[in-house]
This record gives C-alpha cells, structure tokens and sequence, in this order.
C-alpha cells in the first residue's frame, strides 16, 4: 500500500539546500516551496565580491522563470488577503553565506546556527562544467560533500543530525559496458582502489607546478608574444594586463587538460565524474563520527544521469543556462558539427530535471535508510535516470532532431536557412581528425591574414576566419568532451528509485514525479526540448537578414544618443586616409624642384619599412624621431602650405561619413575632441571640425622657423586614454558616457578608456577585438570621386600661389574699406 | 551660312540618334511614327575681329551710358568682376573672352590713371577658383599683375567683413553684395552669356551676393514660378533679380555690363580643325561621312578600354573651340536685352505642341563640375533644372509626362568641391525628394560652421548650395509625372526619387506606365545646346 507522503513528510522540515542558484537547485527549491507548503528552506550562498548572499539570492534563483507560476499563484492568494510571493519567500526562506570548496564551508557563527537546526541538508553544489581545471573540480565535487559531513558532526548535537543528502552522478560508475546498479562506487566489481587524498594531493600540487612554470622566463615571454601579437602596439599597461591574462589562462588549461587526462586514465569520462565518484568515497569515510562510538552522519546519494529541460514542472521544457547536450545540439543545427561521435544503438540517459527534483525530494522525504530496529543501515543510493526503464538510443535521438531542424530550421546571418547534415554515427578518432585538419587550415589562413596589413572590409575576412576557428575548436571540444558520453554503454540500474515510486501516494506520484517510464522521448524531444533549447540558444529561428544589421543600428543609437557626453576621435585611418609620412611628404616636396620631387617621395616611400616597424615599436618615439625633420621648416611657409594641404591631401583622403558623424556629436551636444599624434602645424585647417584639438606640438626658434622638437609628449597608446580622462575631468564630463572613434590596436587604451568604443575601418586585429567585445564597428569609405594620387607630392609651389591662398582666407590686404 | 535649327519627325529611316551618356556616347534608336527630334541651329559666324569689338563695344555703350573711358578717371575705385569657372561649358579654349576684355579694360583704365583697381570672381556660393583656373579666365598677364599684391581673388560671401547691405527691394528682399564692389565708382561686369539664364542684374545680384540675397530667389517658391528660367521675361527668378537690380542701381551701385555671347560649336566644326576628334557630334548623324561614323567607332571602342578616372580626365581637359558672336556693353538692361537676342538666335527652335515623353543624353559637364565629379544631384539639376528649362512658352513634354535621361549616375562625389553634396544626399535625399520638405533643412545647411569654413578656405561649394541644385528642378518635377535615368547606378536613381532603367525600350515601358501605351517622343539633340521655342 503506497503511503510516503511527500508533502506530509517534509511538513515542519526545515531543509537546507546547497547550489541553489545552479539549475538544478533552482528547480528543487521551487518545487519544495510550491509542492511542500510546509517546509522551510536554508539557502547556503557563495558570497561573490559584488553581491551579498541575500542579493544574489534574489537575483539568481528567485527572478527565474522557474518561478512564475509560483508567483502567480501567491498573486491570486494575495488578493484574496493571503500572502504574496515576498511575503512567503520572506517567511520561510533563510539564505546563509557559505563555499563548499573551503573547510569549515567558511561559515559565520549564525550560519552555524541555522545549519545546525536543519532536519535535512540536500548538498547539489558541484562544479558540473565538463572542462573545469583539476584542481576547482577536486576542491567542490570531491571534498564538497565531505566538508559538509565534517561540518555538520562540528556543529550539530550528536542525537540531531541532519539527513545529508548528496547529489552526485550516474557516471561515479565510469566508463563501462553493461549493468551499473545503485551501490557505492568502491562495491563496484572494477574498483581498484584509488586513494582519494593522493588524488586530492597531487591536484592541489598540479596546481603549484603549473604556476610555477607558467612563470618561467620563456613562458612569460611567449604570453607577452601572443598578447602583442594580439593587442599590437596598445601600450605597456594594456599588454601587460593581457599577458597576464594569458598566463592564468594557460594555467586553467592545463589543469583542465590534466583533470581530463587523470579521470581518463582511471576510467572515468572526464573529471566531473571522477571527482564526483570519489567524492563519494570520501564522503562515506567523513559520515562516520569523528568519535568513537559516536553517532554517524546519515546521508544518501541520488545520482542523476545527464539532466536536460524539464518535462512538466515547473513549465514543460524549462531550462537554465545553456547545459551539456545543448551545446552539442545548437551546433549541429548551425551547420558547425557535421558529425559526432557515438553508437547509434547507444542509450543516451537523458533525465528531465523535474523527475530529478521529485527522486530527491522523495529521497529527503522518506530520510536515511533504516533498519527495522531503527538504528541507520548502509547509505541509499538512488539513480535517476532513464536508461534502463525507459531508454533513449541514440538514433532514435539523432533522427528526431534531424527531422526537427529540417522543419525548423536555423537561419545564418544571410537569412538562409542551414541544412543539417546527416550523421554517420563515425568514431570518435575519426571526427576529432577531420576537425584537427579543419583547424590547421584555418589558422595557417588566419595567421597569413593577421601579419598583412589589412583594414576595413578585408580586415573583416580576417576575423571571420577566427570566429570560423573558434567554432571549430568549440565542436572539437564537444566531440573531446561529450564524445564519450555518447559512446558510454553503461546501464543505470533505478530498482531504488522505482522503489520509492511504489510507495509514494497518489499526490506524492503527482506533485514528485520521479518515474522516467512516464516520459514519451518523441513527444519530449521534439515537443519539449528542443523548442526551449532553440529559444535559449538565441539563435536565428526567422529568415531574413535583420539581425546584424540591427545590432549596429541599435549600437549606433547608443553611440548618437543625447545621453552622450564626449566623443573622441583619431585622425589618421579614422577620419581621413592619410599619415603624419605622407604629410611630411607633401609639405617637403612642396618646394623642391620639380625634378627632386618625385625622387625625394620615393625616397620617403623607401624608408617606410623601417618606418612602420618604428611605428610598431614605440609610437612615440617614431613621431618624436620623425618629426626632427621638420627642423629649420620657416614658421610662415609651412602654415601657408598647409592651408593648399587640407584641399590637396586631407579633404582628398577624407572619409566623408567620418567628418558627418563629428558633425553629428556636435549636434547633438556632445564635445567632439581629437586626439591626434600629428603636428597641430599640418591639421589647424581640420581643427575647426572639433571643440577641442589634442596633437602634437612643435616648439619655435628665435628666428621663426620649427626646431623639430615637440612641447609635450605626444598623444600615442595609454596617453590618448589618460588625455580622455583629463579632457572629461576638466569639463565635468563621465568618460562612462563618451565615444571614441578609432582604427588600429595602438589606440585601445582611448577605446577601452571610452564607455562606447567604435572601431573604424579596423586592422584584423582590431577587428577580431571588436567582434569579441560587442564594439560597433564602421566602414568609412573615402568618397568615390575624389582623385586618389598614389603618392603624396605637393602640386609644385610657386610665389604667386601662396599669396592667392592667403588672401583668400585672411582677408584683403588692400582696399576693402570705404 | 549657318543652317536653322530643325524638328525631325522619326520614320523607319532614320539613323539612329547620339545621346550624351556621361563620358560615353550611345547611339538610340527611336520609335518610328511617334517621335520627334529636335535640331539646334548650326554654330552662327564668330565676330571677325574680337578685340576690335570689345573696343567697339566699351566705346560705344547701349542704354543710358556713357562710354567706359569717360567713366574712368584717376584716383577713383574701380572694380572688374567677372563670371567663373561655371561658365562657359565646356571651358573654352585660350583665351578666354574675359581675358580679352579684363586686358581692354585694364588698358582703358591705365589710360585714365587708374590705381585702385581690384579684380573678383563673381562666383556667389560657388566654390573658389583654382590658380589654375583663374590664369585660364583672365591669362596669365593679369593673374601675375594683380594676385601676387591680392588685387585678383575670389568672392567671399562668408566674409564678415566683406559684404555690403545696400537695401531691400519693394517685395522685402534683402539685397547684399561685395562690398568691395559696392563701395567703388564702377564695377565692370565681365560676363559670358552662354545660355539665356546668364547675364543682366543676375551677373552682380546673384555673382556678388550671398546666402542672405540668394535666399530670396534661390528657393521652391522661385523656381516653380519661372517658367522657364532661361526665360527671363516669365522667370520670377529674373524678376527678383531685376528688383534687386533697382535696388542697387537706386542704391548708387554704377555697374558699367559686359555681355558677350558664344555660338554653339562645343566640340569643332571646321573639318580644318584636327584638334576636334568629336566633331561629328555637331553634326545630324544622317549627315555622318564615312570618316565621321568611323571616327564615331573609334572613339567608343576607345572609351571602352579608358579606366574610368583617365576618361574623365580626358573628357575636363577638353576646351571648346566656341567662337564669339557679340560684345555688347552699357546700362546693364539694355544690355543684355541685346544679348538675349543673340542667344535665342543661336539657341531656339520653333517646336509645335508637346509629346508624352522628352529625352535628353546628359554630358559629362553642367555648372558645377567642372574639373570635378558629376555627382547624382548634378545630375538632377542638369537635366530637370538646366536642359528641361531650355524652352520658351511651355515645355515640350506635356504635363504629368515622362523625362527619359541617359546618365550613368554614378554614386560617386568630389570630397573636396562638394562636400555639403555628400551629406544632403546621405541626410536629406534619404529622407524626403520633394523640393517643399526639402526645404526644411535648407537653414542647417547654409549656416553650418565647417561647411563655411570649408567654402571659405578649401574648394567647396557652399552648404546650402546642393539644395539650390534641388530647386532648380523644382518646376521640372512639379511639371512632371515621373523621371526615368538610363543606365544609372540603380540606388543612386532610387535616392533621386526617380526611375532606374537599363534600356531606353525599358525606360519607355515604364513610361506607358504612366502616360499609356505607343507614347511620343521628343528628342532634345545635346550637344550642342539649342532651346526649343514651342507653340
């Protein structure tokens, strides 16, 4: 006669929950609080730097969507005169700040107290990534369970201890063919003994070797490499931020290359269910009483299998944040992953996340196994899964989202729809060759790209490539990571779980589900799952080819929004096609013979290699050296040329939508600033385009002409940034709300230092860096008219020209008044 | 003696017809039975003796003055203005008739003793002139006599210093000019009177002035008025011209006018002159020799293979071997009442009633860019304002017709010349075509900083003058049921608000569209200019 009331049980039960804002934790509470109106939950928080416990409770678990039923139900009560939502989240919801991964779980003295009054504590806090570092998983999934038993025989009375219940994993069982029943992991026939603390030792000492060497000379200098191969030129702070990021980066990969190597070698599929499987065992040596004959730490352990989207509650296909098989579909569905691994007879064992949450509330509910005299028995273990009850193959898997993308397809960024292909279920080897090929082709063309001097539109082939080899080593990592749990043919034994179902009431059967015989795979695959999973993944799901297009027309209305307060901008490749060579190139031939001229551009054009490589290494010091030549330059001379020069050279390689778009800050009153390296000599003509002018400056000698050398140091790298900040301060401006407009890496400092940065007609690099942080990027084209000399030669100078122009611009010299 | 123009109605024997299209000619064959071609008046004789007449013509002035060298005397202000790069179109060859009368000019003016002596290109909001440029209108002689010291430059409407309000005409038109010009003894006015628009009170009324005089006739209202505006006795545009001339006339302003006018000859008749490799074009193409159509065929065979940039340079070096047909001088109405009648002489066409359709070959050329790009709104301004003006009585497209031009309409602009051009047709043209709300955004324009400045100190046209280009369509469009460019850059057309068509058998289909089917057809025949007088 089935009489487990899970409601009824949990009644007066105050139940603390660890992993709360974690996708399954966040449907365990909701159900707990919705299903079993009579129990209290204790919510044990990582504090993080920019949140408190309570905050990120709020934000995290309770805004979900997994919660809109709830509320609406209490709205309806709450009109009534009953409870609202906060009121009841108020009333029976308690949220402690504590961190599975350190000793202690870094409780405070109140925390302690809470945790010590519980009935149960459901410990689903894991590290469930399948390419955490070594070290991370070892700390949450392997210690996390027994820090929480060591804990709870610290600060509970001996004769109340709570019922722990550990969420663990059916694949604790390892890579293996047949039967995996519900027993600890060292009763399983193929244990063979591994010692949990050297596993434990050895991660945390992978850790330190792996620090170390990362900071080993030649390894520092490869990080700062691949940051200035990254970054180019972008000044010292910038470079050395990134290369420090690429050391710690290289680190984790590391640590996750050796947390995948070791569960391998020991013959689990990765080191999630490595670290969960001795976790396990740990977690049976810490349950025991720390005394002698003291009382042990009752607990059980419920394995999932691979939980996906729910299948009724909260909502049908309910799911949160983007989980393991999702990935996998997603890219097979872009078009990416043509093919995966796996058996097509293989048992995929998928379990919906509310069938999970109903095995572990029954588990909580029915309390630690018991002998008939009371006293505990050994541990219950509980598997949820659909494997053996109701399997899943994996054809029949593969068919149904093969004939469910045909029917709904995903669109490209063309608005065309993408065929998915057809799979071949190869092996794995196979698949992981073909896209190691793919990869190398594509970085032997990306890195081709990266070292040509590209910009604009060319420069965006470049950085599609890299999103082209970032998809594929994203489907080489499904295909490493989940290539195994395709191919694993274990099957999970449920005979507890079944167990639990027979003796649940009818309500109980209703409200805790746990039954994976209920679920029909067709209906769920292609009714529940997949319609949610599409709608997380964002993806295009309409034809037409609005969505980029509207990305940068809604990033530009930002960049043109009122609420503006600054916009900066670069000059060179920014606003005008032109540099401070080809300047210096034609205001030196102005004057020469007409026989020197072209040998003297020539000569000029000669040199540029070095130049540019000058200009690669240090800008400053490339304008400071390059201006010299400007020394002995007459003071009147160059400002009358340069007048011809803005007609000649910079209106000519102008970009006229750059010149509109200052235009258009100005209109909408925000201060336009340049911020330039070139001479203020050879751009005063440009300067009233802006408010404000930022260059280079020139000193004068006594008898009126230039010495070469500049006032100040100029505006190049991390100084356009800090001349940003200054700019803003002294007008009372938030750089928070400026734009700046520039075009090669060199200026990410001012891009980085602006709240809205926009890269113009980027160089690959820059491009690339664009792409990845959302930037609005414009191509501003020289207008088409224009005549385009190839080589900068001033039109040949002669006395009467030079007083034409001035006359024109500074008034007349005779006549004029009456 | 030269030929009358002509009307040719197209029968089955008809060769087919040359249109300008840019810098490429092609050759169109119209529908038989239902269209007409209209010829311009051979190129009339050039004055034997050019300098002579000058002479002749400052000496012996027309209307109520009195001859130049009485005028003159020492000690007094005297300022020489003159027309710019906008005319004539194509430059002419060397020398200009400017130079020849600035060089008349001056010797009287030194006869007299004159010292104060100041020479201005009257270009209004035009862009500034070149060195080049202005050594070509007034040589080499006078540029080096007088630029070097400042006495030769460039009107600067945006000058704050450099105009002179002289009143307000009785419709409250405000009228400034030069004040250079305003506050001398004499202004001589050197003017060439291409078409029949130029000249009179516009050359110092409207060559003189800015934004603030212009505004008042340069606008919708204006220009939907003149009907047309080569017609100065029904042009509102004239007429507040002649208003404003009164003003300044009344004002104590002393204009001493220059008018002269050319014939038509734009690429070369004489079979002497082997520096005119197009000269065919002047002539009726049933009238082609061998050597003609052959020449014909050589010349497009080589326009085929010419880079787009080398051929528009080619086509702007190209100097017109116009001759001069008439110097007139004097009180400036009686003047240029002179000289209109040399221009309809040369120019018009007796056409009977109108068609359903008009088409026209647009060239490389119109007022605006010369050495410079023809930007899409030139193109627009040519054909619907400049070509579709040129007629006397009414238009010989029948109202709610269709205009047909071939232009390549390329998508492309001058940087430096147009600048303000490159932000109307991105901000304003984006949003509306009609001339009416087009308008609006005239003021934004005209009174921007950069775009003055830029007018100012670089080559630009003014800011507010892409939309002058507009209005001088405005009667076109009004009159209009629909535009159709051949052979354009379909979204530049689009942008236009008018038609894309890749063949003119396509243009007429989408024109029965709007008049009905089998429509007729008139041809205005370009180049030469001609005016069609219809009845």
């Amino acid at each position: 006669m089935p009489d487990l009331s899970i409601a009824a049980a949990l009644d007066g039960q105050r139940i603390a929950i660890t992993g709360g804002t974690g996708f399954l934790g966040t449907a365990l509470i909701e159900r707990l609080l919705r299903r079993a109106p009579g129990c209290e939950l204790v919510l044990l928080i990582r504090p993080s730097q920019r949140r408190s416990v309570g905050q990120r409770a709020r934000r995290e678990i309770f805004k979900n969507d997994a919660f809109d039923l709830l509320r609406e139900q209490l709205a309806g009560s709450a009109a009534d005169g009953g409870e609202t939502f906060d009121d009841m989240i108020e009333r029976r919801v308690r949220v402690i700040g504590g961190d599975v991964s350190s000793d202690g779980l870094g409780l405070d003295e109140a925390g302690r107290e809470v945790l010590a009054t519980c009935d149960t504590v459901i410990h689903s806090a894991a590290t469930v990534s399948f390419d955490s570092p070594l070290d991370l998983a070892v700390e949450v999934n392997l210690l996390g369970p027994s820090r929480i038993a060591s804990t709870l025989h610290d600060i509970c009375e001996p004769s109340r201890l709570p019922h722990l219940v550990a969420v663990s994993t059916c694949y604790v069982a390892g890579n293996r063919k047949g039967a995996a029943p519900e027993e600890p992991v060292d009763e399983n026939a193929f244990w063979f003994g591994v010692d949990w603390r050297k596993e434990v030792a050895a991660s945390r000492r992978s850790r330190a070797d792996f620090e170390a060497e990362s900071r080993r000379p030649d390894m520092l200098a490869r990080f700062r490499k691949e940051a200035r191969r990254e970054l180019g030129a972008a000044g010292a702070p910038l470079l050395a931020a990134k290369t420090e990021q690429r050391r710690s980066a290289w680190v984790s990969d590391q640590l996750v290359e050796a947390g995948r190597t070791r569960a391998a070698s020991l013959g689990w599929p990765d080191a999630y269910a490595y670290t969960k499987a001795l976790g396990e065992k740990a977690l049976f040596e810490h349950a025991r009483s720390p005394v002698t004959g003291g009382s042990d730490l009752p607990f059980s352990i419920v394995r999932p299998a691979i939980i996906e989207s729910s299948l009724a509650e909260p909502s049908p296909g309910w799911i949160r944040g983007f989980r393991m098989a999702e990935p996998v579909i997603i890219s097979y569905a872009r078009g990416l992953l043509k093919e995966f691994p796996g058996v097509p007879e293989g048992i995929i064992d998928v379990i919906p996340v509310d069938l999970v949450c109903g095995a572990i509330c029954a588990v909580a509910a029915d309390g630690p196994a018991r002998n008939d005299d009371g006293t505990l028995a050994p541990p219950r273990i509980v598997q949820s899964a659909s494997g053996s009850a109701n399997p899943l193959r994996y054809r029949r898997l593969v068919d149904n989202v093969r004939s469910w993308f045909t029917e709904h397809p995903v669109y490209d960024s063309d608005g065309q729809p993408i065929v998915v292909p057809e799979w071949n279920f190869p092996g794995r080897g196979r698949v992981q060759a073909q896209l190691e090929r793919a990869k190398s082709v594509i970085e032997k063309a990306e890195s081709t790209l990266q070292a040509l001097p590209l910009r604009g539109r060319q420069a965006e082939w470049a950085s599609n490539l890299e999103s082209k080899r970032e998809d594929v080593e994203r489907a080489l990592t499904y295909v490493e990571l989940y290539g195994a749990y395709a191919e694993c043919e274990a099957v999970y034994g449920v005979e507890n779980l079944l167990d639990l179902h027979q003796r649940m009431d009818e309500a109980s059967r209703e409200a805790f589900g746990l039954d994976p015989r209920v679920i029909d795979w067709d209906r769920y695959v292609s009714e529940i799952h997949l319609p949610s999973v599409v709608q997380h993944a964002r993806v295009k799901t309409t034809p037409g080819s609005t969505d980029r297009e509207s990305r940068s027309s809604r990033l530009r209305r930002q960049v043109l929004s009122p609420d503006r307060h600054v916009a900066a901008f670069d000059l060179e490749n920014t606003i005008i096609a032109s540099n401070v060579v080809a300047s210096y190139s034609w205001l030196a031939t102005r004057r020469l013979p007409p026989e020197d001229r072209l040998r003297f551009v020539l000569r000029t054009l000669a040199e540029a290699p070095s130049l540019l490589s000058a200009d690669r290494k240090d800008r400053s010091d490339f304008l400071r050296q390059f201006y010299r030549r400007y020394e002995g330059a007459p003071v009147d001379q160059l400002d009358a040329d340069t007048v011809d020069m803005f007609s000649h050279l910079l209106l000519t390689k102008s970009f006229p939508a750059a010149i509109r778009r200052v235009r258009e800050h100005r209109a909408l009153g925000h201060r336009t600033l340049l911020i330039t390296g070139a001479l203020d000599v050879a751009i005063k003509p440009i300067m009233p385009l802006f408010d404000d002018v930022i260059c280079a400056e020139m000193t004068v000698a006594p008898d009126g002409t230039y010495t070469g050398e500049l006032t100040d140091v100029p505006p190049t790298g991390e100084a356009r940034a800090q001349a940003l900040f200054d700019y803003c301060d002294l007008h009372g401006l938030d750089p928070a709300e400026s734009v700046a407009y520039a075009d090669s890496t060199s200026d990410l400092p001012l891009l980085e230092a602006a709240g809205f940065p926009v890269a113009v007609n980027p160089e690959a690099r820059l491009s690339a860096l664009a792409r990845k942080r959302g930037w609005l990027v414009e191509h501003f084209d020289k207008a088409k008219g224009g005549s385009h000399p190839l080589l900068p030669i001033g039109p040949s100078w002669n006395q009467t020209t030079a007083v034409a122009t001035r006359t024109a611009t500074s008034g007349r010299t005779t006549g004029g008044g009456s | 003696m030269p030929r009358p123009g002509l009307v040719l109605d197209v029968d089955s024997s008809t060769p087919p017809i040359v249109f300008h299209h840019g810098e490429d000619f092609v050759l169109e064959k119209l529908p038989a039975g239902r269209s007409r071609v209209i010829y311009p008046p051979e190129p009339h004789e050039g004055l034997e003796d050019t300098d002579a007449a000058i002479r002749h013509a400052l000496e012996h002035p027309l209307g109520d003055s009195q001859p130049l060298s009485t005028l003159l005397f020492s000690g007094m202000k005297l300022t020489i203005c003159f027309d710019d790069i906008s005319l004539p179109l194509p430059p002419m060859r060397k020398p200009d008739v400017r130079q020849r009368i600035i060089e008349a000019v001056l010797d009287t003016a030194a006869a007299a003793g004159v010292d104060d002596v100041e020479i201005i290109a009257a270009l209004a909001l035009h862009r500034r002139m070149t060195e080049d440029e202005l050594r070509h209108a007034v040589g080499d002689r006078v540029y080096d006599a007088f630029a070097p010291s400042g006495r030769l430059y460039n009107h600067d409407a945006e000058d704050p210093d450099g105009m002179l309000e002289i009143g307000t005409t009785d419709k409250g038109e405000l009228v400034e000019i030069n004040k250079r010009a305003a506050t001398s003894d004499l202004i001589v006015y050197v003017n060439i009177n291409l078409v029949s628009m130029d000249g009179g009170w516009k050359s110092t009324a409207t060559g003189l002035s800015g934004y603030r005089s212009l505004r008042h006739h340069h606008n919708v209202h204006t220009m939907q008025h003149s009907k047309s505006f080569m017609d100065r006795h029904a042009s509102e545009l004239h007429h507040s011209n002649w208003r404003m001339g009164k003003v300044l006339r009344d004002g104590g302003v002393k204009v001493f006018q220059v008018e002269t006018t050319l014939n038509n000859d734009t690429f070369g008749t004489s079979a002497l002159d082997t520096a005119s490799p197009l000269s065919m074009l002047q002539k009726r193409e049933w009238e082609w020799t061998a050597k003609d159509r052959a020449t014909f065929m050589a010349v497009q065979a080589g326009l085929k293979r010419m880079p787009a940039r080398a051929k528009r340079a080619a086509f702007q070096s190209w100097k017109a071997p116009y001759a001069v047909t008439s110097v007139q001088a004097g009180e400036v109405e009686a003047v240029h009442e002179r000289t209109l009648e040399q221009n309809f002489a040369q120019h018009l066409v007796p056409v009977e009633g109108q068609t359903d359709v008009l088409t026209m070959g647009l060239p490389y050329i119109c007022p605006y860019n010369v050495n410079s790009v023809m930007n899409p709104i030139l193109v627009m301004c040519l054909g619907l304002g400049y070509f579709f003006n040129m007629y006397r009585g009414k238009p010989p497209v029948r109202e709610g017709g269709v205009l047909i031009m071939r232009h390549p309409t390329p998508w492309e602009f001058h940087p430096v010349h147009h600048p303000s051009y490159i932000d109307f047709f991105e901000q304003v043209l984006s949003q509306t075509t009609d001339p009416v709300e087009v308008e609006k955004y005239e003021q934004a324009f005209a009174e921007d900083e950069w775009y003055r400045h830029l007018y100012r100190t670089s080559y630009a046209y003014h800011g507010v003058h892409p939309f002058y280009m507009w209005y001088w369509g405005s009667h076109a469009l009004q009159h209009l049921g629909k535009v159709v460019i051949v052979g354009g850059d379909p979204k530049a057309v689009r942008r236009l608000g008018f038609a894309p068509a890749s063949t003119m058998a396509d243009a007429l289909e989408i024109a029965s569209d709007v008049v009905g089917p089998a429509p007729t057809i008139t041809h205005v025949h370009n180049p030469p200019l001609l005016m069609a007088d219809v009845t």
